[in-house]
């Protein structure tokens, strides 16, 4: 069998008829492993260009993925990063110019590729992705996201999950299920992934496999320190807030203030000294305290086109993408030759955002409800920094606000799980974090 | 006290410069070095056919400040050029495609030089003049096979490593070939790879320190005992060990005792239960308590001989040398670092002085090996240094002259592993893929009986394989245009490569890397 090919003919408004000549051979034929569904035709090719799709954060992946989608034919494109432009984005996010400094990436880098691409209408959005609400991710056809932080990504996912009709998608209507595409990278590794919220494994289902590190004692810190990293940690957490040595800020330290890390500098370099232990630099102290994570171009490229290519065959169809059942993750590494993994992740049905089953928790059942809630941040699966407790009756044992309830319920800190909630029964635990989002634990005692 | 010590003796404060705070995300992964090697580097880039691909290798370049790029491309910027690549706008149309990329890429790094040259039919031997000018040459396919054999020809004579790309449709390869032996010393193991820490053969220093840490360890007050570092622990447990077995702990059975004898060890009346160090001993049980094997990579190393242009290198020297070391010792130089664990932190600071000291005394061993070797003077000490910290881990990407397999070869044995992997499901060869794009190196016909029969003039039997003709007719498919995603997603890794080459970090592929978009997977072949 040959490929049936069509002769592609005048496409879209404004440009010239062989521009996208290329993903037009293949959008106008069906290659031999195209769903059957697939039919090539000039309508599906404007589709694309009507289409609506979100890029989350306008960064390093950010960059790559504008330009990607406005290559691939997508028309209608928006983007939201709060951030602005700094001098160490510049050896990667490369819709920047150094004059650039100080502005808006969102809008920085929808009017570069708006002028290069010419067709291509993007919206920038100068906020946090919590600023919107619901009908405003519901105008996306799918979403792209292209960012450094974990907490971000599963307030998107908590959402785009709890937005799933489930009435309408029994009857097959699918409007409200938006496709998250995702990327992340770090060094010469990263990972691309395709999510169906409700359907397929969520982010919160994978949390695990982004394990926070784990965090140096504070006693080390305070008393045994070993590790340049020790020192400045220790001038970050404790040195700065009892000399308050910024009074002028209400010594609020800001990672990206110069003199701050300076003073962090100074007082890890001479605590280092004092326990005879060499490393610290500045460079050192920066990293600690802005926990850098290095990022590069190329690695960026790889990923962001990997979420790209993904968001093509799904919006097309012209072959099969992740998350069409096979696999929906992609794991690349780059440190040692290259090696990829492309997997299934399955869905877990206790998870808390997708899952329709509490997750089981075994405490000891002599932990404070402080020490419960403390736990709470460093298991790889929960990571909750700020939760508030109440049990499945709707008891509330902790609530971190409004400042009323958080007096009332402060003493419950003191007391014994045991005392608190019976062997085997539930706690809903809501983060600020996860607006809507109210985490099952299922608790039993060791 | 922090105080008094700041106050005498104020650190010299040196913040970064405007270069570093530019380049701050990727020194933290090459360092001044590498950056020093990438902002030497002249890059050549021979684009061919739509050249996407290339243009997207050199942006991640460019990006991070490779000295100086070099584009010639024979084409001439058209409306299609215009749906894939972003380095070009309606105002280059009709310019030489070579000037107007560079222009806008060098937009993107004020620190990069960069020229673009309009490439002439025919012109491509006059810029590989005799003069060595490039550090390392990419090209694109299709490109004419005459301008292939000019590229190596200079690759081999000037010893430049070559990375030729291919991208059409949802696939892609790229291939690299370096002009011969190529050792990497610092290839950044993964933070979990062990130290050897000698736990099992101490020298007289090591155990005279842990034995005076462990000497009265069950009367010890809980303070002391709970901050004893865990080498000292196994090192005392492991005496009694071999007091009462005649031998140490060698089968994973006899480990297993041990690391329950350590456990035990354990005091449980403190206010945790338990004690961190005791823990954190236990644990390193099983990958410390051995005598670390000579790393197969490592072997390599060893058992190699150099070309004679490449043996009088820095490398070959010192690896002669610690090879000799090896010899004399059956052990590598101690590497001198100490993991972090649980201890005081002056004793901590001992440890990691006796550790450093015996690695220095190693060193300088090897050291007095490389100095007998006749253009073994003027080595550098830090080099011989940073070999022996690394040696567990230097690795060696063999050159084109160690016998590939033959295509078939290699083919015939992915298309049986398929038919394995066919019964549990597992993922299909990506060979065929390259085998698909190499039949079209040339700008023939992408029908698929042309592609069928090129495959099967080059390699017979290979063409009535029934997923090679699925393969042939994707490509068929794309007729040679690239996809922006696919050719962004190549020159991303090929970029990878690039700089893991010219900075000599990390481990480069060898040689050729398939990427298929449909199912969303890399795999690498050496060709
Ligand atoms: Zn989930």
């Amino acid at each position: 069998m040959s490929p049936s090919a069509v002769v592609p003919g005048e496409l879209g408004s404004g440009a010239a008829p062989s521009r996208w000549s290329f993903r037009d051979k293949i959008l106008l034929s069906t290659g031999p492993f195209t769903h059957e569904m697939f039919e090539p035709s000039e309508e599906a090719v404007a589709a694309l260009g009507e289409m609506q799709i979100l890029v989350i954060g306008a960064g390093g992946l950010g960059c790559e993925i504008l330009k990607n989608l406005a290559l691939s034919g997508f028309k209608k494109i928006h983007v939201i990063d709060m951030d602005t432009i700094d001098v160490s984005n510049l050896n990667r996010q490369f819709l920047f110019r150094h004059s650039d400094v100080g502005k808006s990436k969102a809008e920085v880098a929808a009017k570069f590729v708006e002028k290069r691409v010419k067709g291509v209408s993007i919206t920038p959005h100068n906020c946090r992705i919590q600023d919107k609400d619901e009908d405003f991710y519901l105008q996306f056809n799918s979403i792209i996201c292209g960012l450094d932080s974990i907490e971000a990504r599963r307030w998107i996912n908590a959402t785009l999950v709890n937005m799933v009709d489930e009435e309408q998608l029994q009857e097959g209507i699918s409007d409200s299920l938006k496709p998250l595409i995702d990327g992340g990278t770090e060094g010469f590794k990263g990972q691309s992934r395709v999510i169906l919220p409700t359907m397929t494994s969520c982010i919160e289902c994978q949390l695990d496999m982004h394990a926070p590190r784990a965090a140096v004692p504070l006693c080390t810190l305070a008393t045994i320190p070993r590790q340049p990293e020790h020192c400045i940690e220790w001038a970050h957490i404790i040195a700065w807030d009892q000399e308050k040595p910024f009074p002028d800020v209400d010594n609020k330290l800001d990672n990206d203030d110069p003199e701050h890390i300076t003073w962090l500098y100074q007082k890890a370099l001479a605590r280092a000294q004092e326990f005879n232990i060499s490393g610290v630099t500045y460079s050192m102290t920066q990293g600690v305290v802005k926990n850098i994570i290095p990022a590069i171009a190329s690695t960026n490229a790889i990923i962001a086109a990997s979420c790209c290519n993904e968001a093509f065959k799904l919006a097309t169809t012209s072959n099969p993408s992740l998350g069409d059942g096979e696999n929906n993750y992609m794991m690349y590494s780059g440190n040692e030759g290259i090696y990829t993994y492309t997997f299934k992740h399955e869905q877990k049905e206790d998870c808390p955002v997708c899952g329709q089953k509490a997750k089981d928790l075994t405490v000891d059942p002599e932990w404070t409800l402080q020490e419960f809630i403390e736990s709470l941040a460093g298991r790889a699966d929960a990571q909750l920094k700020k939760p508030s407790v109440r049990t499945a009756e709707g008891k509330s044992l902790y609530m971190q606000s409004p400042e009323s309830l958080e007096l009332k319920t402060r003493p419950n800190l003191e007391k014994k799980l045991r005392d608190l909630v019976e062997n085997g029964h539930e706690l809903a635990v809501t983060d600020p974090a996860f607006a809507t989002v109210s985490f099952r634990f299922a608790i039993h005692y060791r | 006290m922090t105080e008094v010590v700041a106050d005498q003796t104020p650190p010299i404060l040196k913040g970064p410069s405007d270069k570093e705070k530019k380049y701050d995300r990727q020194l933290r992964l090459w360092g001044g070095q590498g950056q020093q090697a990438l902002e030497n580097a002249h890059i050549l880039l021979v684009n061919s056919g739509s050249g996407v691909v290339g243009i997207e290798t050199l942006k991640n370049l460019v990006l991070p400040g490779i000295g100086k790029f070099t584009i010639l491309d024979t084409g001439i910027v058209s409306e299609t050029d215009l749906g894939v690549n972003f380095f070009l706008d309606e105002d280059c149309l009709g310019q030489p495609r070579a000037e107007a990329c560079t222009a806008l890429l060098r937009e993107l790094n004020p620190d990069v030089e960069g020229e673009g040259h309009l490439l002439e039919k025919d012109g491509l031997s006059g810029y590989l003049q005799d003069h060595h000018l490039y550090t390392l040459i990419l090209f694109s396919y299709p490109i004419d096979p005459t301008s292939v054999s000019h590229i190596e020809e200079y690759g081999r004579k000037h010893r430049i490593p070559l990375v030729s790309m291919h991208s059409a449709g949802f696939y892609s390869y790229f291939r690299i070939v370096l002009p011969g032996s190529f050792p990497i010393v610092d290839t950044h193991p993964d933070s979990t790879a062990t130290t050897d820490l000698r736990l099992l053969n101490p020298w007289p220093e090591l155990s005279q320190f842990a034995a005076g840490l462990t000497k009265d360890i069950d009367s010890l007050d809980a303070h002391a005992h709970g901050h004893i570092p865990y080498i000292a622990i196994l090192l005392h447990y492991l005496k009694i060990w071999k007091d009462e077995n005649g031998s140490f702990p060698s089968t994973y059975k006899e480990k297993t005792l041990f690391r329950e004898k350590v456990s035990s060890a354990m005091r449980k009346d403190t206010p945790e239960g338990g004690e961190e160090n005791f823990e954190e001993a236990t644990a390193a049980v099983l990958k410390t308590v051995s005598v670390p094997a000579l790393p197969g990579s490592v072997k390599e190393v060893f058992d190699y001989e150099p070309a004679e242009i490449d043996a009088d290198s820095n490398f070959w020297i010192i690896a002669k040398a610690v090879k000799a070391f090896y010899a004399q010792h059956n052990q590598l130089p101690l590497p001198g670092s100490v993991p972090d664990m649980k201890a005081q932190s002056t004793t901590y600071v001992q440890l990691q002085n006796i550790y450093k000291a015996k690695a220095r005394q190693d060193v300088a061993e090897v050291i007095e090996m490389v100095r007998t070797h006749p253009h073994g003077k003027g080595i550098d000490a830090g080099e011989v240094e940073t070999f022996c910290k690394n040696a567990a881990f230097i690795k060696l990407i063999r050159g084109p002259d160690a016998s590939p397999r033959s295509l078939g070869e290699i083919a015939r044995k992915e298309f049986q592993s398929d038919e394995e992997a066919a019964a549990w499901g597992g993922p299909v060869s990506l060979f065929p893929i390259y085998l698909a794009l190499r039949a079209t190196s040339h700008e023939s016909s992408t029908r698929v009986a042309d592609i069928l029969s090129e495959v099967d003039a080059s390699i017979p039997d290979v063409a009535s394989n029934e997923h090679l003709k699925k393969v042939v007719e994707e490509v068929a498919r794309a007729q040679g245009g690239e996809l922006h995603n696919i050719s962004s997603l190549t020159g991303g890794m090929t970029s990878q490569e690039v700089i893991k080459i010219i900075t000599k970090q990390y481990i480069p592929i060898d040689n050729t890397c398939v990427f298929d978009g449909i199912t969303s997977r890399a795999q690498i072949f050496r060709t």
